[in-house]
């Protein structure tokens, strides 16, 4: 009764109706999605500086607030744009697609990457968007530099599909409170970048457990991920970051 | 002649309301046929998401459910699992799309679970055993009974755990400071999937103790 012909005809009808529905409602809903994605951006930035009291409401105000420059450099560490508008989420920096960058980066491309400049509390922090990967999928997050370029005062990490309870646990503050006071250069001025070390920082030798972290339990994968995540991306800003230090 | 005639039956007839009301208990998803557990342990830690995962179920299946009963005569056997999973798999990436552009909070932190509902076998089981084979009503009725039996259950499970693990009910502190300070200490163990497990198997003790029909005979 039910024929190839039939069956055939029957699911490419299928498909294709549920193709169109699917798109209609993708194109319908990215200008909502688009400003979620950027009000999180923007929320990820705020907490790595330790803003107190961000949320989905008031993060773009408290952005355009707080974030008093945004800075494109290229991988000679220098300076190619400065915004300091009232509205930051224009600036060119906001909107450099890090994803792009850094792919650039690992086939030996000039790219440009963003910097924001954070002032609270008259401190002056340097905040550097992190992407890397984890276990399932991609992970982010920002990290702030106090104005010695060296000291970490703080971070933010967050992951597409990490696996809940093991590294998921990231973005959880039991996680990132550790970078806080770590340094990613050693006494000599050489870059150390961040180690997420398994089995713990008391593992490591005395003089580089200022330079480490522990690692999830569970979310080696993960845990690795952004370990070599913020040590590619840190490299990538390095020429800069060296620039700023020396002035 | 006139006894053939079938009199119509009314919407809301008792054996229409048994559709409802039986899965929430007689034949519960997650209590009685042990299915969809893994979304119970994983969305349960706080209310807020298993609150937001019990609605997206229900959605999902009371349309799914719709759209099979509807398309039940035409669909070709051979291939009606894949017809069914297109459904389902369109319905999710739909309500994947609504919560990521107005609840963009509780789609992070449902993260994947939002994607597996596609793989949550209650869905996949109803649509098999009843919609293929009944109208579109009875199937909406169905689908939002089984969904009311998985989701009361999640939101159960995840009430207690929030309560005992963090203290707080959708992120409101209810346990009051004071009985801190007298020593009490919130649960870290509610937290972790081991304990949805542990309180899902207290909710079926409870549950036999009270429908005695559900203990097996030997």
């Amino acid at each position: 009764m039910y024929t190839n012909a039939y069956i055939f005809k029957y699911a490419s009808i299928m498909v294709i109706i549920t193709a169109a529905i699917l798109s209609a409602a993708a194109m319908l809903l990215k200008p909502f999605q688009e400003t979620n994605a950027a009000i999180d951006k923007m929320g990820g930035i705020l907490v790595s500086a330790e803003v107190p009291n961000v949320d989905a409401d008031n993060a773009m105000k408290l952005f355009n607030k707080f974030v008093t420059e945004e800075i494109v450099v290229d991988r000679n560490g220098d300076i190619v744009d400065v915004y300091k508008g009232d509205n930051m989420e224009n600036g060119k920096a906001f909107n450099i697609d890090l994803k792009k960058e850094l792919y650039r980066k690992s086939k030996n491309e000039p790219f440009e990457l963003p910097v924001y400049v954070v002032e609270i509390d008259n401190d002056k922090l340097y905040i550097f968007p992190l992407r890397g990967v984890g276990l399932w999928g991609p992970v982010w997050g920002n990290i702030a530099l106090d104005d010695d370029l060296s000291t970490i005062k703080g971070v933010k990490f967050d992951h597409a599909k990490e696996t809940p309870g093991l590294g998921a646990e990231i973005s959880t503050n039991m996680f990132s409170d550790q970078f806080r006071n770590k340094k990613i250069f050693n006494s000599e001025g050489d870059f150390t970048s961040i180690t997420v070390k398994k089995g713990g920082v008391e593992t490591l030798p005395e003089n580089q457990q200022i330079h480490g972290v522990d690692a999830i339990t569970g979310g080696t994968i993960t845990s690795d991920g952004v370990n070599d995540m913020i040590y590619n991306v840190l490299e990538a800003y390095l020429p800069f970051i060296e620039k700023e230090r020396k002035k | 002649m006139s006894t053939n005639v079938k009199e119509r039956e009314s919407m809301f007839s008792a054996k229409n309301m048994r559709l409802i009301k039986t899965p929430i208990n007689l034949s519960n998803p997650i209590t009685v046929q042990v299915l969809g557990i893994c979304s119970a342990l994983a969305v349960t830690a706080k209310l807020m998401p298993a609150i937001v995962l019990s609605i997206s179920v229900l959605v999902v299946m009371a349309v799914s459910n719709v759209v099979i009963s509807i398309l039940r005569n035409g669909i070709p056997p051979r291939i009606r699992i894949i017809v069914q999973l297109v459904v389902i798999a369109a319905m999710v990436i739909l309500v994947d799309q609504v919560l990521k552009a107005f609840l963009y909070d509780v789609s992070k932190q449902l993260s994947v679970f939002v994607g597996l509902i596609i793989t949550n076998c209650i869905i996949m089981g109803r649509l098999e055993a009843f919609a293929m084979g009944n109208k579109p009503w009875p199937a909406f009725l169905d689908g939002i009974g089984n969904a009311l039996g998985y989701g009361i259950i999640l939101i159960v499970v995840a009430f207690f755990r929030e309560l005992l693990g963090s203290g707080t009910l959708l992120d409101y502190q209810v346990i009051p400071q004071s009985i801190y300070e007298l020593g009490y200490k919130n649960n870290g163990l509610m937290i972790l999937p081991p304990m949805a497990l542990i309180t899902v198997g207290v909710i079926i003790w409870i549950q036999r103790y009270y429908t005695r029909d559900l203990i097996e005979k030997n």
